[in-house]
């Protein structure tokens, strides 16, 4: 046992010693990466079925709402806030609730989309989560206002549509929030 | 002929020392500490010593960034364990010598790149020379890569970047001029999925070839899509998507077939693989409490992984070697935090940071840190000795990083 402990180091010595030449090495070249090439109107990937979630109400399809025109306007005033680190629509928000379910209610070509966004605590993927869960949870009280949910889409930006920069609460309070975008149907293409 | 004697007495107790610290490195290898100590040498582990003679600017730049973030520093040739010397007029040139062993372990000439390359290649050479462990400064013959996300100050719009693990040579990878997200590489190849907002400005996920340039849409279900994260074989991915109703845990083929729903938890995010690929961790709550869990990537139960000690784990990300799992902790302040993967310690708070990502060695990490409101810059941290040097800032805000496996 002595003599191998004694052996191996000697050996390891000798074998590096042999090895140790001065040959030269070729460091890799670096390989010049490609940029996208330009993107072609993607095609839904196969296999695009809603698995039966058992929680929440499943969403409608990305194509129910392509070519549909975007009005920020309508419902800028209507903007819900919610509280720190919380998807939670509180009770203060439903008056803007109604008035976004009254729009739609108004004319039913009319869709929704819902932009859910947070303040900079969070890590930013964490956030991106929180953000749908804030879209979402407008989602499915809007659905319980008698608002059709395949009508409406959400999508979540994290914490990377900040309206206010800063680090104050007042900048904060104002970054936790859902935007209503009113979607109206391209010209032409039904409508009332 | 005392001298003589003196001297070979001197060899043969060197080499007894050489022989018991070989013993002890080969006794850790193979009998594994049990996890309670062997956890406590993160950010405890002194580096090892070495000496630097002969280089000059951005090769002396290059080879201390390299051995410091791999657990090695910078002293005295008297008080060096291992020697390094050479020069690199016109190339790199240098050699190692064991200070106890009295030999050259290490001797080389580069040719054909440039200083830096060949620096980092020399540096690669000098950890596996050392430790007997590939060093990270190359993956496949080229200097090692990150990919992140860059975006400018004041807007949310950015682009996904690849560069050299130190940040030099960063090249943007898209031209998309919107949200991009969570850069994660095709293990063994150069290819990335990641997050972009780029068509019809919808949260969906991307398969991008970087080698032929084209990409693909992999995941563009209603609602958001989002942090993607490949299977170690590279033939699935997993992700955060809403098309349920609310933001669970997906996995699917990697051309986008497939999709399969594993979890329905209240609060899950950033999902990453075990190195197996049998398992994906992830963020969640369970009975009312944030934590990180796993489920099986074939769909079952979803088991809890203690984090005991800190609060609100986000971000996990599971060491190639399959010990540890890596995530940031929010207690007030964002911390990087190490936990044994079977959960059999209290995880290890180590430094203010983000979103770690491994290297293949197991023991360095790139991170994200904030540096003011909604920015970030990147580090590169050795888990064992806690040494910590910062990458070069892109643009306004960079982070998410993703170290190429």
């Amino acid at each position: 046992m002595k003599m191998t402990k004694l052996i191996y180091p000697l050996m390891l010595a000798f074998v590096f010693a042999l090895v140790a030449t001065g040959c030269a090495h070729k460091p890799g070249q670096l390989t010049r990466l490609r940029g996208p090439t330009p993107l072609a109107p993607p095609e839904p990937p196969p296999g695009n079925t809603l698995p039966g979630g058992d929680n929440g109400i499943p969403a409608a399809s990305q194509e129910s709402f392509e070519g549909m025109i975007a009005d920020r306007a309508a419902l800028a005033a209507n903007a819900i806030h919610f509280s720190y680190d919380s998807a939670a629509v509180k009770k203060s928000e439903h008056a803007n609730l109604e008035a976004v379910a009254q729009a739609l209610s108004a004319d039913r070509n009319l869709k929704l989309l819902i932009e859910g966004n947070c303040d900079e605590r969070g890590t930013e993927e964490y956030n991106r989560s929180l953000g749908e869960r804030r879209a979402g949870a407008a989602r499915e009280a809007l659905a319980k206002m008698g608002i059709d949910p395949m009508r409406i889409k959400t999508k979540s930006f994290g914490k990377d549509k900040p309206v206010g920069p800063g680090h104050d609460e007042a900048s904060r309070a104002q970054n936790r929030r859902d935007d209503f975008v009113l979607l109206h149907p391209q010209a032409g293409m039904g409508g009332s | 002929m005392k001298k003589n004697i003196s001297k070979s007495i001197k060899f043969f107790l060197l080499t007894l020392i050489a022989a018991a610290i070989t013993d002890l490195a080969k006794s850790q290898e193979q009998n594994p500490l049990n996890m309670n100590e062997h956890i406590r040498a993160l950010g405890m582990t002194p580096p090892v010593p070495v000496s630097l003679e002969g280089f000059s600017g951005e090769v002396v730049e290059v080879l201390k960034f390299d051995l410091y973030v791999q657990g090695f520093s910078f002293v005295a040739p008297a008080d060096a364990q291992y020697q390094i010397s050479g020069n690199n007029s016109g190339n790199v040139t240098g050699s190692v010598s064991d200070k106890f062993a009295k030999k050259i372990i290490l001797s080389r000439s580069y040719t054909g790149g440039s200083l830096r390359t060949e620096a980092h290649a020399f540096a690669n050479e000098i950890v596996q020379a050392i430790t007997g462990k590939p060093g990270i400064s190359q993956l496949r013959g080229s200097t090692a890569k990150i990919a992140f996300k860059a975006q400018a100050s004041g807007s949310g719009n950015g682009e996904i970047y690849v560069s050299d693990f130190d940040g030099h040579n960063a090249q943007a990878v898209t031209t998309d001029n919107s949200i991009v997200a969570a850069p994660s590489w095709v293990p063994g190849r150069l290819a990335l999925c990641y997050n972009s907002y780029s068509f019809h400005d919808d949260p969906d996920i991307f398969y991008h070839d970087l080698t032929t340039g084209q990409r693909k849409l992999i995941a563009r279900y209603g609602g958001s899509n989002i942090s993607p994260s490949v299977s170690p074989d590279g033939a699935k991915f997993a992700f955060i998507s809403s098309i349920g109703g609310r933001p669970n845990i997906y996995v699917a083929n990697i051309d986008g077939t497939g999709l399969r729903q594993l979890t329905t938890g209240v609060e899950d995010s950033s999902p990453c693989w075990s190195p197996d690929g049998q398992w994906i961790c992830f963020a969640t709550k369970i009975s009312e409490r944030r934590c990180l869990a796993k489920v099986s990537a074939s769909g079952g139960e979803v088991q809890r992984i203690s984090t005991a000690g800190v609060l609100n784990p986000t971000e996990p990300d599971w060491s190639p070697d399959g010990k540890w799992i890596a995530f940031t902790s929010q207690m007030g302040d964002f911390n990087i935090c190490v936990v044994p993967a079977d959960g059999s310690a209290t995880p290890i708070v180590l430094i203010a940071g983000e979103d770690p990502s491994w290297a293949p060695n197991s023991r360095t990490l790139i991170f994200a840190k904030r540096a003011g409101s909604y920015r970030y810059t990147l580090s590169v941290l050795d888990v064992f000795t806690k040494q910590v040097k910062d990458v070069g800032r892109i643009s306004g805000s960079d982070s998410e990083p993703a170290w190429a496996k």
